[in-house]
């Protein structure tokens, strides 16, 4: 047996004994485990993976979850998996060949939802680990308005191996969020892919804060005049491991979009933050900014930052920076000299370096938990 | 016993040495003021007390309240009730300056073994305080120092000082960058805040600001050393002739007529 066939066998196994799907589903099931097979994991040498190890994911073997298998409504046929391609990405393509249960939301047109959508999805591992596949489909009307709070969240040790498709329509405003909060022992691969029409603004916030292994990954495709934000936000302790990788590719000329990931690393952890920007030879007038910065507390910690551009275009203004540092030292004395001591300093000015991600969420109950949670964590981390 | 015992105090940035030989003794109740042109040291003296690690003292003692001061990080210093009102006061987006004020406070109350004090009553002190330097209040809700004016910043400090209430203050150059009326408005949150059981040591390099916080003492810092002690009189002697009238070479000056 070659190496891949070795990593697949197991899930082959699984894959076979899953209940038969509707035709059509069971069809793209099919294609899709095909295509994993062929792939296999990705490996270090694979330059999209090149500082993200996922031999522990394909070592272990799963229980695969079960889900409820409920029908797919007709209408999600026409977006699945159209979105988010699994010819050349293993971790689609594995998601897909497990397809159960869609989350499919659908706002029609012009329709305003004020209220934030929040999906959640838990995993729990027993005895044995548990591999489990949310597929998420978003589809929002024309002129439609919604906000969505997508939450990891989980027990023990297992593998939550998530996509999510978003398809804006023109001129909606679509605010997407990702709460990443797996257990310490979880092995985390999330992928959104969000198509945006003409006009639509969109942004998508990824806080990342829990697993032992992730990787999030972001890639949104513009048109006409689509205003983009992506927003990031990564805590790594221990030996920790996230690898962000984003994709903001214009197709269209007058697209924006801005870009702010930042990262806390502690301890041994170590990240990865790739961000990809595509602009086409059509998308003239392209506004593109990316900016990461990293905050490093311990001596251990590593941290990889690339950007990477590809202009086609030759009318845009695209900017780009990265920045990696420790605590300034002037703050943490001018904390200590009013009294504050050292440890308080310390959690206080890496509270305030996240501070600008929190401040950009829209949902009020959202900021104040991730407040709590990033205070409480700090606190904990200074005493 | 003297609040402050300085004693033959030398400190160096690196391999160059800043101060060389400092004694200075200050009582409860009396304000000091440290005058000296750039680069005398007057800076580094102040940052010395506060216990910033840029320097390191090679030789020398300093008692506070008879403790050895130099033993101890600049938390305890200003838990023991040592101010430094900044020259330069840094910026720390992210942290409302409210919640700044109110953690230091309650650090300091905490080390006094004083209950802290929780936000209603923290409020109340806050803006009682910021009358006496003509605050807004909006002020207190920015992030520390984010987007002050330097008038702004320098008024933070004071307020800060307010409401710390410190046994011993000092102010690095406080009145750099500030136009005569909010001078006048910092100085006189500073007057209201003297008192008998509190000292103050103003660093200047003009004498403009004594004509405000008028001192019972003046030093004159050249090269590192107290090279005059006097009076009230003898900053008004400083404005008259000049650094230069006392055999000091003011590199400001000496640039400024080139």
């Amino acid at each position: 047996m070659t190496a891949i066939a070795e990593q697949t066998g197991a899930w082959l196994e699984s894959f076979t004994r899953q209940k038969p799907a509707a035709p059509w589903l069971q069809e793209l099931r099919e294609a899709a485990f095909q295509r994993f097979a062929e792939l296999g994991f990705p490996t270090t040498h694979d330059e999209e993976w090149r500082f993200t190890n996922v031999a522990p994911i394909a070592r272990t073997n799963f229980v695969q979850a079960v889900g409820q298998a409920k029908a797919c409504p007709t209408e999600v046929q026409q977006h699945l998996a159209k979105h988010a391609p699994f010819d050349n990405h293993a971790f689609v393509a594995l998601n897909t060949a497990f397809l159960q249960d869609v989350t499919y939301i659908h706002i029609p047109r012009g329709q305003v939802v004020e209220q934030p959508i929040q999906i959640r999805y838990d995993a729990a591992g027993g005895a044995e680990p548990v591999a489990a596949h949310p597929r998420t489909l978003i589809v929002v009307g024309p002129d439609a308005h919604c906000t969505i709070v997508e939450t990891y969240a989980g027990t023990g040790s297992y593998f939550t191996n998530a996509v999510t498709e978003i398809v804006a329509g023109s001129g909606s405003v679509v605010d997407h969020y990702k709460v990443q909060l797996e257990s310490p022992a979880a092995f985390h691969v999330g992928v959104m892919f969000a198509s945006l029409g003409r006009s639509a603004n969109f942004s998508a916030t990824s806080i990342s804060l829990g697993g032992a292994l992730v990787r999030n990954e972001a890639g949104v495709t513009l048109s006409e005049g689509t205003e983009a934000m992506l927003n990031g936000l990564y805590l790594v302790n221990g030996a920790q491991h996230v690898d962000n990788h984003t994709s903001i590719d214009h197709v269209q000329p007058h697209g924006t979009s801005h870009e702010l990931y930042k990262g806390i690393l502690d301890g041994q952890a170590s990240a990865v933050f790739n961000g990809r920007i595509i602009v086409r030879k059509d998308a003239q007038k392209t506004d593109s900014k990316q900016t990461n910065k990293n905050l490093v507390l311990s001596d251990e910690a590593v941290i990889n930052t690339k950007p990477e551009l590809q202009i086609f275009a030759d009318d845009v203004r695209c900017t780009h920076g990265a920045t990696i540092g420790q605590l300034d030292a002037e703050s943490m004395f001018y904390l200590q000299s009013r009294g504050i001591g050292k440890q308080d300093a310390r959690s206080l000015l890496t509270y305030a370096f996240a501070q600008d991600i929190i401040d950009r969420v829209k949902v009020q109950s959202l900021k104040d938990s991730l407040d709590r949670i990033l205070f409480e964590k700090f606190h904990e981390r200074a005493h | 016993m003297a609040l402050l015992d300085i004693k033959d105090l030398h400190a160096t940035v690196g391999d160059r040495e800043i101060l060389k030989g400092i004694s200075l003794t200050v009582d409860s109740g009396e304000v000091h003021a440290i005058m000296g042109p750039n680069g005398s040291g007057k800076s580094t003296l102040a940052q010395v007390l506060a216990g910033r690690d840029l320097y390191a003292v090679t030789g020398g003692r300093v008692f506070y309240d008879g403790k050895d001061l130099l033993a101890m990080p600049p938390e305890d210093r200003a838990r023991e009730g040592i101010f430094l009102a900044f020259q330069y006061p840094v910026e720390i987006p992210g942290v409302s300056n409210m919640y700044f004020l109110k953690a230091a406070l309650n650090a300091i109350r905490k080390h006094r073994g004083i209950a802290e004090l929780d936000a209603m009553d923290f409020l109340a002190l806050v803006q009682d305080r910021m009358k006496l330097l003509d605050m807004d209040q909006v002020l207190l809700n920015r992030p520390v120092n984010t987007g002050f004016s330097g008038g702004e910043k320098k008024r933070n400090e004071i307020f800060q000082m307010a409401v710390l209430e410190p046994r011993l203050a000092i102010l690095d150059e406080t009145d750099s960058g500030l136009d005569i009326d909010a001078l006048r408005t910092v100085a006189g949150g500073v007057n209201a805040l003297r008192s008998p059981q509190r000292a103050m040591i103003v660093v200047t390099h003009y004498q403009r600001l004594l004509n405000y916080i008028v001192p019972d003492y003046v030093h004159v810092l050249a090269e590192g050393r107290i090279v005059k002690s006097g009076g009230k009189e003898l900053a008004l002697e400083l404005e008259e002739s000049g650094y230069a009238g006392l055999g000091i070479v003011d590199e400001e000056e000496a640039v400024g007529k080139l």
